[in-house]
């Protein structure tokens, strides 16, 4: 089991600040038996956006939510900033969850509002600039938008926080290629160097390109860890047909499991 | 954010494609290295910022600022401290990289035509019957 694990040596000394903003030791989650998280170990530095990737069930919102104080590990720590996660690392950490969790009689401009009171990093300027680029109406109720609308909503909000770290789940499951160009747009388009985001999908085609590093993860454990190009450079295929390839040869290796 | 582009003194499109077989980077040092020998960023000329060029381009700002070393470490861009990044003054060197980047280019074109059988010799007599037509 242990030697599914593939390490790519980085080949460039680039970050000065050895402390990285976010940090998994030896994390594990499960409930009862079924073991969700095995081992889990993972840095990731400032100023860096780093893809999450893996199949639906491999494990990846439950990483993201231990970071987010909505799990708490079974073993090991989750550290920002090297600190155990707290009320204090949720202030600086921007998360946009899988599902939705607005007020959705809510009308847009009052969903900004309750943004703005509740986070204090909230740039309601920008969040209001940006819906109007997006087309978003701010009268409009949130329940009377389309899903890719919502989601842009969802996500707008999410980058009007000036955080130091960006968790992203899924932000592009429901939008419409179009849309998802857009909001890659959006993202790199606010992207500060200091802060990092962390995005987990299954869609890597459409999101490769902005990545700077990889972690695939697979039955609850990370299989594979490399700078994305490093990655490229080394098995000559996107990011993409490799987590393609890697994942039907480990499916076929993998033994039964009882 | 989304700002006016203002950082560079010419206004041009500068059009970047990707496939996502190869480093991104070394595509941006190619894509870019062929913008400053075809005279798209003349001699001089001041670079948009690495946020610009990673909107423009779709790609993460580090892997820019990569591709920029990279382009310094060429001699083809250099530094103004605080001021940003310029196209090469030296327009020698730009000449020799530009031969440089049309052997390359020709070696790789005749690697892959010897893949498809034909040699030097059928190659030039294909080529000048090309230009005839």
């Amino acid at each position: 089991m242990t030697n599914h694990k593939t390490k790519i040596k980085e080949s460039k000394s680039t970050s000065v600040n050895k402390t990285p903003l976010l940090e998994y030791r030896d994390v594990s989650k499960s409930y009862g038996d079924k073991t969700v998280l095995e081992n889990i170990n993972l840095k990731i530095p400032r100023g860096r956006i780093v893809g999450l990737l893996g199949k639906n069930g491999a494990g990846k919102t439950t990483l993201i939510k231990l970071a987010n104080d909505l799990l708490q590990p079974t073993n090991g720590e989750v550290l920002f900033d090297n600190k155990p996660i707290s009320i204090e690392s949720k202030r600086k950490i921007s998360y946009l969850p899988e599902l939705t969790y607005l007020d959705k009689t809510m009308k847009v401009h009052e969903a900004v509002a309750f943004f703005a009171e509740f986070y204090h990093d909230f740039d309601i300027d920008k969040a209001k600039e940006l819906a109007k680029i997006l087309d978003l109406d701010l009268n409009k109720k949130i329940i009377k938008m389309s899903k890719g609308m919502q989601e842009k909503l969802q996500l707008i909000l999410v980058i009007s926080r000036k955080a130091d770290l960006y968790i992203l789940d899924e932000p592009l499951g429901g939008i419409d290629p179009a849309t998802r160009d857009f909001i890659l747009d959006t993202i790199l388009s606010n992207f500060d160097t200091n802060a990092s985001l962390l995005i987990s999908t299954h869609l890597i085609a459409d999101i490769e390109r902005i990545l700077d590093e990889v972690f695939f993860i697979d039955d609850g454990k990370v299989v594979l860890e490399s700078e994305a190009d490093t990655l490229r450079q080394k098995e000559h295929g996107s990011i993409d047909e490799i987590f393609r390839k890697r994942f039907r040869s480990y499916s076929a290796m993998k033994p039964n499991h009882t | 954010m989304y700002q006016q582009n203002n950082t560079t003194n010419f206004n041009l499109e500068l059009n970047f494609s990707f496939d996502n077989e190869r480093p991104i980077y070394i595509q941006l040092v190619e894509q870019i290295e062929v913008m400053i020998i075809s005279g798209k960023l003349p001699p001089s000329s001041k670079l948009p910022s690495v946020r610009e060029l990673a909107t423009r381009a779709r790609v993460n700002p580090n892997t820019i600022q990569r591709a920029l070393l990279e382009l310094e470490r060429k001699n083809l861009i250099y530094t103004e401290r605080t001021n940003g990044k310029f196209v090469s003054k030296n327009l020698a060197r730009l000449v020799d990289s530009h031969e440089e980047y049309i052997k390359n280019r020709v070696a790789e074109f005749v690697v892959e035509m010897h893949a498809l059988g034909l040699n030097e010799r059928e190659l030039i007599k294909i080529i000048k019957e090309g230009k005839k037509s």
